[in-house]
Order: structure tokens, then sequence, then C-alpha cells
């Protein structure tokens, strides 16, 4: 591991309280994580894990109550909250842009927000169109529900990059799409993560997508960290449920390999 | 007969640039006070529980309190606010008319646009609040960038739904000496004008389709966003308020102005009191349809300059006195009273409006009845009408007292209706005003008072405090004074309550006069 990871979890505790007579909720218990610079980490867990309040610690979209984390080496609690959501990027769940404004709008919301030039703007937004793969003129000024699925996840993608940033965030980004658009979705994202040098945690609840994109996986249950590792690290790990959460792609691959036949080409 | 051939209608198209101007000036004023106030509250409100819930529920209430009351409510309050500010601040304000109007009128603007925009920005997607946090907006950007524009057609309709209602409320503004619409309104349905009445609401609801015309351009153009059609919209409310106060701008001030109440015979007095200071060359308005609460301390206030009063309504209302006293009592002490507020009475015009005991002629004669005391005895078996306060008045309790009277029944109704009930048999005995023309329309008797029960209630001219020493108001106003008997006041009165271009109160006050000039 790298000597100062980028983003850093040491002993990170967050309960929340569950409202007038309800019981307090520890969703993060004692949650020690670190991500490297350039890597693809993937948090894994089902609902109620923890997963995502752990992802929204990170730019403060929640407080921690105890620990700390750092990223880019500062903690965060020392870190004016606003300046350091716009300079990580973060792609929401079924995409979360903005109904009233365009595509182009949408993309480039946070240079916006930080005051770049509107020649810049323009010229990043079209940048990006390409970048997501997305036709500049079929697109750029479109409304968001004149999308597809796959589109408004690509626009959430490249609003998540507008601003140049080190990080980016991803929450269950690609959980609502049909399995072609997953698929090439991921696989086009990996690639830019790639290309771009980008440091991402992405959240997911399905451990095959966790696998075939990120370098490392951590996984999450009743707000702990149960295991943390590549995928052939974690196939060692003695955990019962890691186990059982590892054994799922691969009876599936397994019965994949059965039941379809062979492409002769192959 | 073609209904539009009639003359009034080119009468009521006269007012017009008036009445329409001061309606559109005091709905545009309030909506944009209760604008200014309401959005802010909401947007404050939008995440506190109980602020919003007593918001809402404060905004509700007013929305119970009927118009008319809330309007009537700001005067008094207006009045010893006025009255304070004067004291501890060295100024003071008028609480008559725009003031009152602005403040009712924008209250009640409020439940629509509270409750649509705090709706409306609850409405918001929380997954889409989330996204505009996590893109790096601060909260005041998040409000203005994604919450206020998606909450636009919900608060867009509560805006119009307020428009509305602010244009409509507002003809209820006349009887506080607000000048509105309603002025064609009140006018027209005490003296059976129902050109005016017509013309009055129809004006009122061609406005407020407009106005909300012209606000569902604006929110479209917000949200398809389309400068041209939000500008349009702007412009033309922009045109509309413009085009209001061109008149008023142009419009020489009148130097008096002329208290009227919400009856015909006050609107025939107030138009032939113009009629006379126009003719001694003195400029002369009116102040039409105030309410009896609103109007002497109107000219106590010197909002407006002169206006015709009854001595027992002032004796009983404006001095809380219950006791029947003999009439020249009555003036004296009256006069002695109202010279403390500096209100000086010009003189009485020479007719009483007095609540009297009225019956058909022929039933009376019949019955041998003259006065009330003859009619006593004959009570138990008989029925009685009155209007909706008269059992309720000092008057009433006299009356029993007096002559030991006891109805069968007693009904209340509509001072319209009530003498034709009394003239159809349908109700024996009805409590009527002495001068009003009914009574003769109906060969109805008034009955005789011989233990003197009912308060005097002599008409009489009061001027203002600043105009106490205006000896060219006293001049053009004298020729008045003591010259209207009871007959022409009547025979006045049912020329007023006719349906026709001669019933006018601004005819019907030249006919007065040419019966009364030339005594």
């Amino acid at each position: 591991m790298p000597a100062s990871p980028l983003i850093s979890y040491a002993r990170v505790g967050k309960t929340f309280d569950g409202g007038r007579g309800a019981n307090r909720v520890v969703a993060v218990d004692d949650v020690s994580l670190d991500v490297a610079e350039g890597e693809f980490l993937a948090i894994v867990g089902g609902s109620g894990s923890g997963k995502t309040t752990l992802l929204r610690l990170a730019n403060r979209l929640i407080d921690a109550d105890e620990g700390h984390i750092t990223v880019e080496g500062e903690d965060v609690r020392n870190v004016d909250p606003i300046g350091l959501r716009r300079r990580i990027g973060y792609v929401f769940q079924s995409g979360g842009l903005f109904p009233h404004l365009s595509v182009a709008d949408n993309i480039g919301i946070t240079p916006k927000l930080l005051g770049w030039p509107a020649a810049e703007i323009a010229a990043r937004v079209d940048e990006l169109v390409d970048l997501v793969r997305l036709d500049r003129a079929q697109h750029r000024d479109r409304l968001p529900h004149e999308l597809s699925g796959g589109q408004r996840q690509r626009v959430g993608v490249a609003r998540a990059l507008a601003a140049k940033p080190r990080i980016v965030l991803m929450d269950e980004p690609f959980g609502a799409l049909d399995p072609l658009t997953r698929d090439a979705l991921g696989d086009d994202y990996r690639e830019l993560h790639r290309r771009l040098g980008l440091t991402t945690v992405m959240i997911t609840h399905d451990m095959t997508e966790a696998i075939l994109l990120a370098d490392r996986i951590a996984i999450m249950r009743g707000g702990r960290l149960l295991a943390q590792g590549t995928p052939a690290e974690l196939s060692d790990s003695g955990d019962a449920y890691v186990g059982e959460l590892l054994r799922t792609p691969r009876r599936q691959a397994e019965r994949l390999g059965a039941l379809l036949p062979r492409d002769g080409a192959a | 007969m073609n209904l539009f051939a009639d003359p009034r209608w080119s009468e009521a198209l006269g007012h017009l640039p008036d009445y329409l101007g001061n309606h559109v000036r005091v709905s545009v004023t309030a909506l944009a006070l209760g604008l200014a106030v309401s959005l802010p509250l909401a947007i404050a409100a939008r995440n506190r529980p109980v602020m919003r819930g007593a918001l809402l529920g404060l905004a509700s209430i007013v929305q119970t309190v009927p118009g008319l009351a809330l309007l009537a409510l700001f005067y008094p309050l207006l009045l010893a606010l006025a009255a304070v500010s004067l004291s501890w601040f060295g100024f003071g304000f008028s609480a008559f008319g725009f003031l009152p109007a602005v403040l009712a009128l924008a209250l009640y603007s409020m439940l629509p646009v509270l409750r649509n925009t705090i709706t409306g920005l609850q409405g918001v997607d929380a997954a889409i609040l989330e996204a505009a946090q996590g893109v790096g907006m601060t909260p005041r950007q998040s409000l203005f960038t994604v919450e206020l524009p998606l909450a636009l057609p919900v608060m867009m309709a509560g805006i119009r739904t307020a428009a509305v209602w602010v244009i409509g409320t507002a003809t209820l503004s006349t009887p506080i000496g607000q000048t509105s619409l309603g002025n064609y309104i009140f006018a027209g349905l005490q003296t059976q004008n129902w050109v005016f009445v017509l013309f009055g609401c129809l004006s009122a609801a061609v406005l407020a389709l407009t106005v909300d015309q012209l606000l569902a351009l604006i929110e479209n153009g917000l949200r398809n966003r389309s400068r041209v059609r939000a500008m349009l919209g702007g412009a033309g409310i922009a045109v509309l308020v413009a085009a209001t106060l061109v008149p008023a701008m142009t419009r020489s001030q009148t130097n008096y102005v002329i208290g009227a109440k919400t009856f015909t015979e006050q609107y025939v007095l107030s138009a032939l009191m113009a009629q006379r200071l126009r003719a001694a060359g003195l400029s002369a308005g009116s102040r039409e349809g105030l309410g009896s609460n609103v109007i002497f301390g109107a000219l106590a206030a010197n909002d407006i300059d002169l206006y015709v009063d009854y001595s027992g309504t002032l004796w009983a209302n404006q001095f809380q006195r219950s006791d029947i006293r003999p009439r020249q009592e009555v003036l004296d002490e009256l006069k002695t009273m109202l010279a403390k507020q500096k209100i000086t009475l010009l003189g009485e015009l020479g007719f009483e409006n007095a609540y009297a005991l009225v019956m058909p002629r022929k039933r009376a004669e019949q019955l041998g009845i003259r006065s009330i005391a003859d009619l006593a005895p004959h009570a138990a078996g008989m029925s009685m009408a009155a209007d909706y306060e008269f059992f309720s008045r000092p008057e009433w309790a006299a009356l029993k007292k007096a002559y030991g009277l006891s109805f069968r029944a007693q009904r209340q109704m509509q001072p319209d209706f009530m003498y034709a009930a009394a003239a159809s048999g349908e109700v024996d005995v009805i409590a009527g005003y002495t001068s009003d023309g009914l009574i003769a329309k109906y060969d109805l008797v008034v009955l005789a008072d011989p233990s003197h029960a009912i308060p005097p209630y002599d008409a009489m001219v009061l001027l203002a405090p600043k105009r106490a020493g205006d000896a060219a108001l006293r001049a053009a106003l004298q020729p008045l004074i003591g010259k209207i008997d009871i007959a022409v006041m009547r025979e006045a009165n049912l020329r007023a309550s006719g349906n026709d271009a001669t019933s006018s109160p601004d005819a019907v006050a030249k006919w007065l006069w040419e019966k009364i000039g030339t005594k």
C-alpha cells in the first residue's frame, strides 16, 4: 500500500438518531479503510449495511461522530464542505440530474458554481459529452426526461467529472440499468478511470459488478467493515458472509457456463 | 328593448378610469405586499415543522374571517395605531381607505401563497436536493437554482389564486373608504341600479381573469425558459399598473370630499351637497358606500370633509348613550359632544330618518289605530318584522317598556322587502324608516309615538375639524339647512329606488334641489 492514501477512514463511527421514540441506529461502526491514489475501490453490502453512509462521510454530505477522515491529506472536518464537494465528483443513484436543466447545464453545474468563464464551461461540456460517448448535436440541449436511463447515467458521470476532480464517488451508479447498458457503461467508466488517473469509490450490492470493475473490494455488514482486499485475497477470508457473497458470482458463472453453448469461434 | 341602450352604461363607463385605477392600485399593492411577506416566510418555514404549522394555521384562520369583516376590522386598528404613532413619534397617518384595504387584502392573499410555496418546496424530490448538495451548492444556491424553479408551477398556482381572491375581495374595500370597482356594486345595490351592479361585477371579473392570464403567461415563460413569454406577461402587468396611474396623476385634486353611507338617501344627499359645492365654485368629490362605523371616524380624522348623519345614530352608536331624551336636549348635547371633537354641526336638514312602527293605512283605519298606544292592545294577535339589528337596539327595548308591546311573532328581513311584506299582509307591522319612499308607495302609515320612546333621528350636516372656519363651504350648504321636509325626502328616496336613468342619485339630487331651491 502507498505511503499516503488519498482517502483514509480511521476508526470512523456514525450513529443516526432514529427520530422521536425510534431506536438509535449505528450506521457505521468503527471502520478503518484506506483508498490509495489511482485505486478503484468497490464497497459491497446489503441494504442497511452502512455502505452509503460510509461514502457520504467522505464529502461531508454526512458528518462523522467518531474517528477521523482525511481526503488528500486533510482532515475533512477542517475543510469547507462546499469546497470539498466541488472538488470531489459524485455520481448519484439513477443520475440525480436536475430535471429543469438541460444536459449541458447539468454537466456544467459545478464549474459554474466554481465561477468558471462561460466559454470555458461550454468547451468543457462539449469535451465531456464526447468523453461519455453522447452525441453533442443530439443530446446537449435535451432535458433529462428526454433521455434513456443509460444516457442519463452517462450525463451523471460527465457531471461528476466536470470540474476535473481527482476523486469520484459513485452511489450504486449502474443499479437501475438493464444488463447490456450496465455492462457497456461499467466498461466505459473503468476505461475513463484508468485514462484520467482517477481515484474511484463505488458502492454496489452486486458482487459480480464489484469483481469485474474494482481493484479492491470492501465488504460491509451491519455498519462494520467485514473484510477488504482484492477478489483473490477475499477468497481466502474465513468470514462466512464474505464466503457467501463470493459464492454467488462463482455459482452463476458455473451455471451460465453449463447452460450456454460454447461459442465455436472462441 | 336594447339592454345596452340604457344611458346608465355610459354613466358607469365614465366612472371606470377612477374606480378601475383605484382597484388595480389597491389590489396590486396588496398582492405585492402579500408576496413580499409570504414568500420569505414560506421559505423560512419549509424545514421547520412548528413554524410551518403555526403559519398555515394563522393564515387559515384569517381566511375564515369574512372579507368584509376583515377589512372593517383594520380600520379601528389602524385608527388606534395612528393615534399612538401621533402621540409617541409626532406623526400620524390616515387609517382610512388605502392603507387598511392594502393590509387586509395582503393578509387575505397569504394563505394560498404560503400553502402552495411550502407544498411546492416540500414536493421537490429528496434525491434532487441531495444531488444539489453533492455537486457543491450552498443552501442558498440550492434554493434559487433548484428548489424554487422546481416548485414554481405549484407556487404560481397559489399566486394566481391569491391574485383572483384579492381582486375579488377588493370590491369590499369601498365601505372603509377605498374607491374600487365595489363602488358600482354598493351604489347599485342600494339604489337598485342593476346596470351598475352588473357593470361592477363584470369589470372585476374581467380584471381578475386578465391578471390571472398574465400571471399564467409569466409562469409559462419561466417554466419553458422562454424569456419572451415571461417578459410579455410582466409587461402586461406593468402596462395595467401604468395605465391606472395615468388618470390618477392627471386628475385634478378635489378639495372637498363628501362622505356617504351605504343607503339610497345618503347617495342622494351626498350628490345634492356636491352639486351645491360645485355651483358655488368649489371642487367636490365623494367617497360613497362608507360603513356606519367608519364614516364618523373618517370625518373626525379629516379624511372626509362633510357628510350627513342622524342625531339618534350619533347618540346611540358614537356616544354610546342608551337614555331616551327629548329632541332639543339631544341636539344640544350632541352639539357639545361634537364640539369636543372639533366637529361642526352645521345644522339639521329638516327631516328625520327614524325607526317607526309602520302598517297598511287601510288596516290601521279599520282598527282605529293611529298611534303605538292604539296598537298595543292588538299586538298579541299580530306579527312584526324589522331589519337585522332592530330587535337588539335600545329603541325596541324602550318601545316594549313604554307601550307594553308583545307581538305574536317577530321576524327579521332585508329592509327592501319589509314594506312589500307589510303591504301584502304577510306581516302586520314593520319597523320602517320614516324617510323611506316605500311608505308612500305601498300606502302605509307611520304610527305616532306619543310617549317619545324612539329618540329623534334628525338628519344633520357635519363638518370635519379642518373645515370648522370655512365660510365658503358654510355658505354653499346653508340653502339646504332646514329645507328638506319628510315628504320631499320620501319622494326623493322613492325616485332613487326606481330602476331607470332618472333614478340616479345625481338626477334625483337635481330634482330635489329644484323642489326645495324654489321654495
